[in-house]
């Protein structure tokens, strides 16, 4: 019991669980995006991937760090394009047009790493982002190196949870959104093309996608081998229903697993030995089934999710 | 005319081989109220979505406020005034009132939506219309009434100076219906114009100055609405003499179905409340109601698909449980369910699998579906039942909603139900389906079949049923002879007005 509390109060918990929150966080609110406007990406994981590996490329290649991300991001465009223009444009199932963008994404980062890396033992690294140091914040006792020593990323990351809230909730290009993903004849019959904004969305998620896996090679790690996200996509999926498809409770689930991910890790080392430590890997899921069990079933699923649409058909 | 409103001129659209708007043209004057009327697929709607910009018209051109529209672009029809209020409603449930009502309005580059202004205007707007409505409640929250006031205020909402409605009154109870049409005239009457689609003549010959009527996408007649008559409306509608089936007199014979205060629960709520009532084998008893006071549950009871909480329910003197659908199939009590798409039959599937589904085991061989005996099956009901547009192999999705209740008929009535549950069968019908539709009830009910019609058609349920009861919040009225009641009677039985009083001619 002891050891539980001493690891609750250790400063290194809570920076490890911003550190491991930040990709799911870029992943659910990319994800909560696109669905708000009716299309489900399940493209996430392969998109991450791909992300972590071009990001960690790019860098490697000599780009900056900023540039890295940036590369991520777009090449989370373009298969969100693809993505949109198979559902969206073709109406075809969001489903197995999502799952095929991920076994594409994934083959598609592996390879191209092998081409351009030569095999080693030991995978190259790069120089990742370094914590920030904020004045007076990061030198308060306890609360600065458990919240203040972070990267540029982790707090970015944050402060678009609250931008994505605000646009999502207050904004005309927002209501539009949701509009497009409860009634997208609704939204026509308003002079709003559907088309456009859920390309839009699916596009604009995608690129966070892109940029959260990013993270993880350009921050929280410094290479990239290919299986890294592991499911972490899938994770983000879970979370934008356990937040309702809101992006505010996006960011609070993306904390709570992280904090269940980070206290299992700490666990591992405190009861190595007694069990298996594959049991807790477990854990986190576990918990996580059970909070979306509790949560979802009072969500609000917006109602036009994996529906295409077609002008003109009702 | 210059003081057109709104000026369609020489429309034409075809849709594959079928011709759904043939060279129209019609005009509307500021303050008018025009109804457009006319059977189901006569391109009534065909007409209004090329007015609206959700259709691109082969040929002509659309004209409102002296300017020319782009074809095809429903943001230009919006901008020049046009507002569209859909029969299935465009709404989203899970999103405010004010927020379905704002959607669109504002630029979408602009960083925050202004909405205290949009309130302020939507209020006012509601106020010199009393179209009275909570910017802040949850459109899923309202009543249909309500979620159509949201509808017209969102054309309002967008400057519309000229109202396109279709079908208006299709979900509304009469009631709801009567204060819409007040509403309409006090919007003429303000200097808006309207056009309203509907196949009801009652409404049309009440409510507007001029009627158009279109038959198989022409326009076939234009009356002054003081100049004209129910029976010439409706004749110029379906294209030849229209006759209601009368009902003649007919012996009941034993007592078929009989409930004896049944109650039933779901979901903790009282749906059925005591309820009795007995139908004897050839005659029709009539259940009128307005919508949602429990006729679904009561429907759900004699088909099998809800259990009885308390009470007795017999079969032909039989004290029979809880009736399965395998029992109500048994007993041969043949069901036309309220929402044919959703639960009478499975658009997606051919016709002679509708036509069997529920009689499976005797279309099977060897563990294989007979087809061709099903098929032929199918056909016989295609052909005494008169279902046009489809063959026994075609999707039932493909045929019209007057065809697809004649199916639905067919299948139960082809062999010869011992008990008939009708819910609403000729909702949604056009004058000619719905005469075919009471045809055959009456020819079941002359072979001995002993009917429980539910139904909010007040005309319907008079011309139809022998004995009446009125079903008010899950409780039934006594019954009523049909000759001795009358539309006010009904009335007053449907907003629950017998309770505490005798009624003296209780059969």
């Amino acid at each position: 019991m002891t050891a539980l509390i001493d690891i609750l109060g250790s400063a290194g918990l809570w920076a490890a669980v911003l550190r491991i929150a930040t990709p799911l966080i870029l992943g659910t609110l990319g994800a909560l995006l696109s669905e708000r406007s009716g299309v489900l990406n399940l493209g996430i994981e392969g998109i991450m991937t791909f992300g972590a590996m071009i990001g960690w490329l790019a860098v490697y290649n000599g780009a900056g760090l900023w540039t890295g991300l940036l590369v991520a991001a777009l090449s989370g465009a373009i298969f969100g394009l693809l993505h949109a223009a198979l559902t969206v444009t073709l109406g075809l199932s969001q489903h197995v047009s999502g799952l095929g963008v991920t076994l594409f994404a994934s083959s598609f980062a592996y390879y191209a790493f092998r081409l351009m890396v030569p095999v080693a033992g030991t995978p190259p690294t790069i120089v990742p982002f370094q914590p920030l140091d904020i004045p007076f914040l990061s030198s308060l006792p306890f609360f600065g190196q458990a919240f203040f020593t972070q990267t540029a990323p982790t707090y970015m990351a944050i402060l678009l949870a609250v931008l994505l809230a605000y646009l999502i909730a207050r904004t005309p290009v927002g209501l539009a959104i949701r509009m497009t993903g409860e009634n997208p004849h609704a939204a026509e019959a308003q002079g709003i093309n559907p088309m456009t904004i859920r390309y839009g969305a699916v596009v604009a998620g995608s690129a966070l996608m892109g940029v959260g896996g990013a993270f993880l090679t350009l921050s929280a790690f410094n290479s990239f081998f290919p299986t890294m996200v592991q499911g972490r996509g899938w994770i983000c999926i879970a979370l934008v229903v356990f937040a309702s498809w809101r992006p505010e409770r996006a960011l609070f689930g993306a904390l709570l697993f992280a904090l269940f991910d980070g206290f299992q890790l700490r666990l591992q080392t405190v009861l190595s030995g007694v069990v298996p430590y594959q049991i807790f890997l477990m854990i986190p899921y576990l918990l996580s089934i059970a909070a979306l069990a509790v949560m979802a079933r009072r969500a609000r699923v917006p109602q036009a999710l994996m529906q295409p649409y077609r002008r003109g058909e009702r | 005319m210059n003081d057109a409103a709104l000026e369609i001129l020489g429309v034409s659209k075809r849709f594959g081989d079928n011709l759904a708007n043939d060279d129209i043209s019609l005009s509307l004057a500021k303050g008018e109220i025009v109804a457009l009327l006319g059977e189901n697929g006569a391109g009534k709607t065909t007409l209004m979505s090329i007015l609206f910009g959700h259709y691109v018209p082969d040929t002509g051109s659309v004209t409102a406020m002296g300017k020319e529209l782009p074809p095809g672009k429903p943001r230009a029809a919006i901008r020049a005034g046009i507002g569209m209020v859909h029969q299935h409603f465009s709404l989203a449930p899970n999103l405010t009132v004010l927020e379905n009502v704002m959607t669109g309005t504002e630029s979408l580059c602009s960083p925050v939506s202004n909405v205290a202004a949009g309130r302020k205007k939507l209020l006012g707007i509601s106020e010199r219309f009393g179209l009275k409505v909570d910017p802040a409640a949850r459109v899923g929250d309202l009543s249909v009434g309500e979620q159509q006031r949201v509808e017209i205020l969102k054309a309002l909402y967008n400057d519309a100076r000229i109202l396109v409605l279709d079908e208006p009154t299709a979900v509304l109870t009469n009631i709801e219906a009567e204060k819409l049409f007040s509403t309409f005239k006090e919007m003429a009457r303000l200097g808006l114009s309207l056009i309203f689609i509907s196949h009801k003549l009652d409404e049309v010959m009440a409510t507007a100055d001029r009627i158009v009527v279109l038959r198989g996408g022409k326009l076939v007649a234009e009356r002054k609405a003081s100049e004209t008559s129910k029976a010439e409306l409706a004749e110029l509608m379906v294209g030849r003499k229209v006759t209601r089936p009368v009902r003649d007199p007919s012996t009941p014979g034993q007592v078929g179905i009989e409930a004896a205060g049944v109650t039933v629960r779901v979901g903790g709520v009282d749906r059925l409340k005591s309820i009795d009532f007995r139908v004897l084998t050839g005659e029709v008893l009539g259940i009128i109601g307005v919508s949602g006071n429990g006729q679904a549950t009561l429907a759900q009871l004699l088909s099998g698909t809800v259990g009885r909480t308390a009470g007795d329910l017999f079969l032909f003197g039989q004290h029979v449980g809880d009736l399965t659908v395998a029992d109500a199939v048994a007993t041969g009590i043949g069901r036309i369910p309220e929402d044919r798409n959703r639960e009478g039959a499975i658009g997606e599937m051919a016709i002679w699998e509708n036509a069997i589904l529920e009689r499976l085991a005797r279309f099977s061989r060897r563990g294989l579906v007979d087809r061709k005996a099903a098929i032929a099956f199918a056909g016989r009901i295609l052909s005494a039942f008169d279902v046009r547009g489809g063959s026994p192999t075609s999707r039932t999705r493909l045929l019209s909603g007057g065809n697809m209740q004649k199916l639905i008929l067919g299948r139960n009535l082809i062999e010869h139900p011992r008990i008939l549950l009708a819910a609403q069968p000729a909702r949604g019908l056009d004058e000619g389906a719905v005469a075919a539709v009471h045809e055959r009830i009456l020819d079941a009910r002359r072979a001995g079949t002993a009917v429980l019609l539910i139904s909010e058609d007040l005309d319907e349920v008079m011309m139809l049923a022998d004995r009446i009861q009125a079903i008010v919040g899950g409780r039934l009225s006594p019954p009523v002879r049909a000759q001795d009641a009358d539309a006010r009677k009904l009335g007053l039985m449907m907003a629950g007005e017998w309770e505490g009083r005798e009624v003296t001619d209780a059969v």
